[in-house]
């Protein structure tokens, strides 16, 4: 779409986009490019100049046991609090359409948890499912040892997990809500006319329409536990037990900041980039494909 | 609906009446935990009735934490990001929607790429540019060849530096170095009927005139929508200000939380950190509460 009426001078008109321009070059563009050359080169902490070494950042990290565990790890945590997080949303979601007495309240709380940060929403779960006090404890106290995420691995990523599904839930509520009020009605209830049950007519045809929905929030859900993840894993876990909740950008962070390990952090950077732009070309596809429907 | 479900009506109650008490149950037990005192917040079970040490657990969170100016850094780094987002973006907008220029659309594929990569993943090289904010421009400067130049010419050696570690400009630029407005805004000028634009150069408007007195007074609902999306994301923010604030004085609330982790050894004091954390977790839902129409209008619009 293109407007007909314009303002004249070219002058002009890239001035306003100056200002964006700038910023996104000195604070995006520049690091994004940077962080390609020092994945390229041997970086010494505190600016002592630079070797070339081409791919050989990348050799290593990919021949270290330690970068495998850190992607296995990310995956097995976008993987489950992704489907958690949608699947809870999408039942939550398609009950609240049906618009039974009290729905209003359910739409309004349920909207709550995307306004917290990750990391008080980690200090929570934290508390909660903390192996001395709180709920765990009384479980712990019933199967001694039980529950301990500080030393068990598998229960420090499920620690993780929840807290992550908590909050997107709430996220992927309202876009499942709007989709499904966005289906005419008129088309539901003709489907009852003719006497299909509630879920037959949610297979039929709710479903099918809030499909492109489904796909969008599907990659930015799984893009989000990329990224959003960070601050609960530091709060919660701070990777570990022995590395179990290391995810991607978590080992970022560390690996750069607190073992200055730049070249090595860079090239890690570049891969999750890589990821994420896969990620996002699909996403936007979808986002494509879902305007021409409405 | 036209049918009569009650078994199903049943279920669909029972089911979001459970989706509630799991979406309410943290604030509940954090809130609890918040008022009990050392022995009961240890307690196995923990009383779910309310203690009576709420208002010392939260006067200990906010001093043991420094809660006060934590949370004014915070407000100042979310309204920064919030207002130069909306200002931003609607200029940037402006310029792609109003005028025609060559290389209009390479500069929309520019911000477009920006949505691609989050500030998580260029983390590290995103510190140094902070680090030395002029540094990019030496750089050009290098290569080009133009400090040379300099040098020899006026025998002033160029090095151009500016740290902003520890400075709320350092806080805000990079967040809000990316495009997420933009399109939003992009999308609503398009809509706005060309007769506007027509009548407003008919009467001698020029371009900056149409753009504060026409068009930014009817984008009010977006500047609305996009503002409190932005402060609640930048309140948010962890990664960003636990890097750049190497000291106490621009810490922001979220992340001075790691501060009330209580400590290995002795009895945890839960009761204290949960009271911080709903001192924290209270502002962005505050907020949520507030805007939460405009606010899941914008968060549609914007795909984000």
């Amino acid at each position: 779409m293109e407007k007909r009426v314009t303002f004249g001078k070219w002058t002009i008109g890239i001035l306003f986009a100056v200002p964006q321009l700038l910023l996104i070059f000195t604070f995006f563009y520049w690091p994004a490019g940077q962080a390609v050359y020092w994945s390229l080169t041997l970086q010494q902490p505190w600016g002592g100049g630079n070797i070339w070494v081409g791919l050989d950042n990348f050799r290593s990290i990919l021949s270290n046991a330690d970068y495998w565990n850190s992607i296995t790890a990310s995956l097995i945590f976008a993987g489950i609090s992704t489907g958690l997080a949608m699947f809870i949303a999408l039942v939550l979601a398609a009950l609240t359409d049906r618009q039974l007495a009290g729905s209003r309240l359910y739409r309004v709380v349920l909207i709550w948890p995307y306004g917290i940060a990750a990391p008080a929403l980690a200090m929570a779960f934290r508390f909660i499912l903390a192996p001395e006090a709180g709920f765990m404890a009384v479980v712990n106290r019933v199967w001694p040892g039980f529950w301990d995420p500080g030393l068990d691995g598998a229960d420090a990523m499920a620690s993780i997990i929840v807290a992550f599904s908590w909050k997107y839930v709430g996220y992927n509520f309202i876009f499942f809500l709007a989709a499904f009020q966005a289906i005419p009605r008129s088309l539901i209830e003709a489907a009852a006319m003719d006497g299909s049950g509630v879920i037959r007519r949610f297979r039929d045809i709710q479903f099918p329409l809030i499909t492109p929905t489904i796909f969008f929030l599907l990659v930015i859900n799984i893009t989000e536990s990329f990224q959003d993840s960070f601050g609960i894993v530091d709060i919660m876990t701070a990777g570990g037990p022995a590395n179990a909740t290391n995810l991607m950008v978590y080992k970022i962070y560390s690996d750069g900041f607190k073992g200055l390990d730049y070249s090595g952090a860079a090239a890690q950077s570049i891969i999750l980039m890589l990821l994420i732009i896969v990620l996002t070309i699909f996403q936007f596809r979808f986002i494509e494909r879902r305007v021409h429907y409405r | 609906m036209v049918e009569r479900t009650p078994f199903l009506n049943f279920f669909t109650h029972l089911i979001l009446f459970i989706g509630f008490v799991f979406c309410i149950a943290p604030f509940v037990v954090v809130a609890i935990a918040a008022s009990h005192n050392l022995r009961d917040v240890n307690d196995v079970p923990m009383s779910l009735l309310p203690g009576s040490d709420f208002w010392v657990n939260i006067k200990t969170a906010w001093t043991t934490a420094d809660l006060g100016p934590k949370l004014l850094n915070s407000f100042i780094m979310a309204a920064g990001v919030a207002a130069g987002k909306v200002i931003i973006s609607a200029l940037t907008a402006f310029s792609i929607v109003y005028f025609r220029y060559p290389g209009r659309n390479f500069i929309f594929w520019l911000i477009f790429v920006t949505l691609m990569l989050p500030l998580e993943v260029r983390i590290v090289p995103t510190y140094a540019v902070v680090a030395n904010v002029l540094s990019p421009y030496q750089a050009i400067l290098d290569v080009t060849g133009l400090s040379w130049l300099i040098e020899k010419v006026s025998g002033v050696q160029v090095s151009l530096s500016l740290g902003l570690l520890n400075s709320y400009t350092g806080l805000i630029m990079p967040l809000i170095a990316t495009a997420t407005g933009t399109f939003l805004y992009r999308q609503f000028f398009l809509t706005v009927p060309d007769e506007l634009t027509e009548a407003a150069r008919m009467d001698g408007a020029g371009a900056l005139r149409f753009f504060i007195d026409i068009l930014l007074p009817l984008s009010r609902n977006n500047m609305a929508a996009l503002g409190t999306i932005m402060f609640l994301w930048a309140w948010n923010q962890y990664l960003w200000p636990l890097l750049i604030t190497t000291d106490q004085s621009h810490a922001t609330a979220v992340t001075e939380l790691k501060q009330l982790i209580p400590n290995v050894g002795g009895i945890p004091e839960w009761n204290i950190a949960m009271a911080g954390t709903l001192i924290v977790m209270l502002p962005p839902l505050i907020v949520v509460v507030l805007m939460q129409r405009w606010f899941v209008r914008g968060l549609i619009a914007t795909e984000k």
